[in-house]
């Protein structure tokens, strides 16, 4: 009893099967050759004059298309299907039907002089990469991160200047100290000083501006000062200064430079700098003797 | 600035000057026209300002902007080539069935068709000549030129071209037409790719239909997708050969539910409806036409080592295995064969004989 019903179970699936299938199948004689990749379909089956002239030829034409393009469809849903911003796309495969060029296929240029020149020398092409190490941007990376650990973490950090490290220098002690005096609501004009401190260098308006009215004595000799500096001819940069200035900035780099660098940075840099310096002293000297010519 | 004024010869109907009020119109004046097969064409808005934007010398054009250059790129030979754009145009004498004709099939190929509104007095058997200069101008490889005479009524002829210059041409007589405008059924968008079938083993056998079937493939295939929309195959484009002509019907796919996944194809006649007989032909020669299918050795797929196939279609690969310790090897273990202490001197003794171990994998 139940293998019987069974038995009828599959036939009844088999024929569902085969039903919904007969919707979308095509009786032919030959298959026919597809090319998915062109959406093409070649029917090779033989067209009997007589059918066509039988029949009206529209409707047998149709039908005609009709099954051809039945098996193209069906031949195109084989194809791996994906879905794209809501619609379902088949992925299609490369062209097989071989048709000729528009145009001949492109002839590799010849070298140009420059790449002639190259490949005789041997010179490879350096790619230079856009990043180049950066150190201040490391300490102000550093410092951002931490900027950002503390905010998270809700650790409380000072405003200006004082960075987390364990031995403060004098300056950051004192800077700290001033922001701190700072801060109040009358900005710090109030604040005691402790009895050995100094008043802050630099306090106040960072830029002064003369009174509009009042006495315009001061301003008048100002102005005739200027006057008469220019009309001189004494040089207003005093070279001198300025030479030494320098001298004493390329010891400081090397200084610095020779507590990072071997000795070969500073074998160097005294031939460098004797260099230099010889020539700047020279011309500081020239200038020192005869400051009226030029 | 654009010499519309200039004419080179120029004793044709069509190349009186009337005052053009439209910028837009363009005389090309090449040094190569020959006089009387002039056309007057759109200039396309794409193209630059052949007198500013490029420098011509020894029949070099050097670009000088970055526009005109982009214009030089897109035309210049490159691997994988552009769609194939037809021109179609007229003969000196034509009807409305061959004019209609045209219209239809530019609008089936638009955007990737020019169609020129003025006859142009050529015949392509005779001499292809103002063709490939055509053709140069536009960069389109394929034309589609219409006639009609006495002897050869509602004449088409379709034709390709290879590096500008001819290399198959087909020549055929519209029996029947139904114009587009005739079915009023709503049409396919511009620009869907169709599908294509051929039918009849004419296409297979005959050398002519087999150029025939090609040359329709290319005219119509439209541009090479690595994708298509399913939703979006609507456009189907029949060809039928039988007794020696050849149906073109056009119809549009109704995808119906079926029970399974694959949809049941429905149609119904949109387009253009065409009964045509083969004519003249003008194929290439072998060796040119081999030339035209040579693919640059870029495009070859890379072939991969190590891979082979059987008739059958599975894939075969090698694996190279270093020497293995066969007495370490992993295998069912047996009570029987299992080593016992006192065994040894037995076991030496029978060391020449080949090990037979039983591994099933």
């Amino acid at each position: 009893m139940a293998a019987c019903s069974v038995e009828e179970l599959l036939a009844k699936a088999e024929q569902e099967e085969a039903e919904k299938l007969k919707t979308i199948s095509v009786q032919k004689e030959l298959d026919l050759d597809f090319d998915v990749g062109n959406l093409l379909a070649c029917d090779k089956n033989r067209i009997e004059s007589k059918d066509f002239k039988e029949q009206n030829k529209e409707d047998f034409l149709r039908s005609l298309a009709r099954d051809n393009t039945q098996l193209l469809i069906n031949e195109i849903w084989k194809v791996p299907t994906e879905r794209v911003e809501e619609a379902i796309v088949a992925k299609l495969p490369e062209p097989t039907t071989r048709l000729p060029r528009e145009k001949p296929p492109p002839k590799p240029k010849p070298p140009t002089k420059w790449e002639q020149f190259a490949k005789l020398k041997g010179i490879q092409k350096k790619k230079k990469t856009n990043l180049v190490w950066d150190e201040t941007r490391v300490a102000k990376n550093e410092f951002n991160r931490l900027k950002n650990v503390a905010r998270s973490q809700k650790i409380k950090t000072p405003g200006v200047g004082l960075l987390p490290r364990a031995k403060q220098s004098k300056d950051e002690l004192s800077k700290a100290v001033s922001v701190a005096k700072t801060s109040t609501a009358s900005v710090g004009r109030f604040q005691d000083r402790l009895p050995k401190e100094k008043p802050p260098k630099n306090a106040g308006k960072r830029r002064k501006f003369e009174p509009l009215i009042g006495d315009f004595s001061s301003e008048k000799h100002k102005q005739l000062e200027l006057l008469k500096v220019m009309d001189s001819k004494r040089p207003k940069l005093d070279i001198t200064k300025a030479v030494n200035k320098q001298m004493r900035e390329e010891d400081r780099e090397e200084a610095a430079s020779r507590k990072k660098g071997g000795k070969g940075g500073a074998a160097r840099r005294p031939k460098g700098k004797g260099a230099k310096g010889k020539g700047g002293k020279a011309g500081g000297g020239k200038r020192r003797g005869k400051p009226g010519k030029r | 600035m654009h010499s519309c004024t200039e004419t080179k010869g120029g004793g044709n109907e069509q190349t009186q000057l009337k005052t053009k009020k439209r910028a837009s119109c363009v005389f090309l004046p090449d040094r190569t026209s020959r006089g009387g097969s002039g056309c007057w064409r759109r200039r396309l808005r794409t193209e630059p300002n052949r007198d500013t934007d490029m420098a011509h010398s020894d029949g070099i054009t050097k670009p000088k902007t970055r526009r005109s250059k982009r214009f030089l790129e897109t035309r210049e030979p490159k691997l994988l080539e552009n769609v194939k754009s037809v021109m179609i145009m007229k003969g000196g004498n034509t009807n409305q069935t061959v004019t209609e004709a045209l219209k239809d099939i530019y609008s089936l190929k638009k955007p990737n068709a020019v169609l020129y509104k003025k006859k142009n007095i050529t015949r392509p058997f005779e001499d292809s000549t103002s063709l490939e200069f055509f053709s140069k101008k536009s960069d389109c490889s394929l034309f589609l030129f219409g006639s009609h005479n006495k002897k050869r009524p509602n004449n088409l002829i379709f034709g390709r071209l290879f590096d500008f210059h001819v290399l198959d041409m087909i020549e055929v007589g519209v029996e029947k037409f139904v114009s587009l405008s005739e079915f009023k059924i709503s049409k396919c968008p511009e620009g869907t790719k169709p599908m294509l079938v051929f039918a009849g083993e004419a296409f297979e056998m005959d050398n002519e239909f087999k150029r025939l079937k090609s040359l329709l493939i290319d005219f119509f295939r439209g541009p090479t997708v690595p994708a298509v929309r399913l939703a979006g195959l609507e456009h189907v484009l029949h060809f039928t050969a039988v007794d020696g002509k050849v149906y073109l019907r056009s119809y549009r796919c109704l995808l119906k539910k079926s029970g399974c996944r694959v949809p049941r194809i429905e149609l119904e006649e949109i387009g253009p409806s065409m009964d045509l007989v083969l004519r003249r032909t003008h194929l290439a020669s072998d060796d040119l036409y081999k030339l035209a299918h040579r693919q640059p050795k870029a495009l070859k797929p890379k072939k991969k080592k190590n891979i082979s196939h059987d008739a059958f279609g599975t894939k075969f690969g090698r694996v190279h295995m270093q020497k293995q310790d066969l007495s370490k090897l992993q295998t069912r273990k047996l009570r029987g064969l299992k080593k016992r202490r006192g065994e040894v001197v037995a076991e030496e003794e029978q060391r020449p004989e080949p090990k037979v171990a039983k591994v099933e994998s």
